[in-house]
């Protein structure tokens, strides 16, 4: 993914270490190795690769991380705009 | 009563590879969907692995034909025809359904394990703690693409970390480029540039068809050459471009191509419908690579809509400023 990266310092994810158990989950979850595993603790090792795609924080059984996820999409945020909803993709492109 | 079990397809037919080109250019796509539930692929037992998939047919003709040379039970989500990682987005791919297909398919009775391959790019709506709970079945996060599931199952379910990593090759981009061209051949676009075109007849002595061959075909020009350099252009070169935001990029791009078409029309309609062409075609090819953020496989959504408050004006602007340099063109042409 070399050249393919996105704008940093947007992300809204957050781990908070107290509440990891080490379980690895986020690890296999996320597509774009955010999470690395130190001393038996997920720690996010590029915060500015992950994409708030949600499955960490829906996969994390102990509610250790939390992000408001949604998809990337320019057009699912105007329908929103548009509908006075959250940005939504029913709009059949992807 | 035992529930239905479906044999999977054998083999990747001449009619699959055809439907397959025709959802890339975007002809059917949302009816191309197979049954949802439970697939035989092979002669499967009580032991086969239990994969699970979503009821797009691309999605699921790439599955079966990975397992092709095994014997596996594949369990079919009903997506409405979309794909794993998108229905994971929109929730169709999620928990409830999982279990729901899981119970309805008596998988506790047909094997005796109790576990479920599930893509990896499905965590975005299965909650594998919440399905364990459901049904009893273990969720094992299988591979970002179908190509690795053999690798997968042969090393005991365990993924390698390419297995997990999701990519966006070149080719991997450029096969997407048609359904991004696709959206320029909507009704209410196509009326829009035919309007604008005939309206480009206009000059301050009345219509003239002259006037409509001349000007709308220059400006039809700019608009193919916004739309090649954003929809097409940009995606495939995405990662050799500068800047982050794809709206930035699109930019680069379209204003290199209206530069060209400005340029070209320049002698025979003048600087100010030269510059028009310019800032058209930056501005639509802007936007359409802009568009193509919800394409990709890196784009979050804060990002983008950071993106979008910051980029939306100047698109905005550019095309008005277009379309008064465009009508003044042709008023000042003719005083000229």
């Amino acid at each position: 993914m070399s050249g393919l990266r996105y704008i940093d310092g947007v992300t809204t994810l957050k781990l908070d270490a107290d509440a990891c158990t080490g379980c690895r989950v986020c690890t296999q979850v996320c597509p774009h190795g955010v999470f690395e595993m130190r001393d038996k603790r997920a720690v996010i090792v590029d915060a500015n690769a992950c994409i708030e795609c949600g499955a960490c924080a829906l996969n994390c059984a102990y509610g250790a991380l939390s992000v408001e996820a949604g998809v990337g999409c320019a057009a699912a945020i105007i329908n929103g705009w548009i509908k006075g909803t959250e940005p939504n993709c029913d709009c059949d492109s992807c | 009563m035992s529930a239905v079990i479906r044999p999977a397809p054998v083999g990747f037919t001449r009619a699959d590879r055809m439907g397959a080109w025709r959802v890339r250019w975007n002809i059917g796509r949302n009816r191309y969907r197979v049954e949802p539930g439970l697939y035989r692929v092979g002669q499967p037992g009580p032991d086969a692995p239990v994969v699970v998939t979503a009821n797009y047919k691309l999605t699921f003709d790439v599955v079966r034909t990975a397992l092709a040379d095994r014997s596996a039970w594949l369990l079919v989500l009903d997506t409405d025809g979309i794909n794993v990682w998108c229905a994971a987005g929109k929730g169709t791919f999620g928990t409830m359904e999982l279990a729901r297909r899981v119970l309805e398919a008596d998988l506790s009775d047909l094997v005796s394990h109790r576990t479920l391959v599930v893509p990896q790019l499905g965590a975005t709506g299965v909650s594998a703690h919440d399905i364990l709970e459901f049904t009893g079945f273990r969720v094992v996060w299988g591979p970002v693409r179908a190509d690795d599931l053999p690798d997968f199952l042969d090393a005991d379910m365990t993924a390698t970390t390419d297995m997990r990593r999701v990519t966006f090759t070149l080719l991997e981009r450029i096969v997407l480029t048609p359904v991004e061209l696709s959206y320029a051949w909507r009704p209410r676009v196509l009326l829009a540039i035919a309007a604008l075109v005939v309206a480009s007849g206009f000059d301050v002595w009345g219509f003239s068809a002259g006037a409509v061959v001349e000007r709308g075909g220059w400006l039809l020009g700019a608009g193919l050459a916004g739309l090649l350099a954003g929809a097409v252009l940009a995606p495939a070169a995405l990662p050799w471009l500068p800047f982050r935001m794809f709206s930035a990029k699109g930019a680069l791009l379209g204003a290199i191509a209206g530069a060209a078409v400005g340029f070209g029309a320049l002698i025979s309609l003048g600087p100010l419908a030269a510059l028009a062409l310019l800032f058209g075609t930056t501005a639509v090819a802007s936007y359409m690579t802009m568009n193509f953020t919800g394409t990709t496989t890196f784009t979050s959504p804060s990002g983008v809509e950071l993106e979008m408050r910051r980029s939306l004006p100047w698109q905005v602007g550019a095309g008005a400023l277009a379309l008064v340099l465009w009508v003044a063109s042709a008023v000042v042409g003719v005083v000229s």
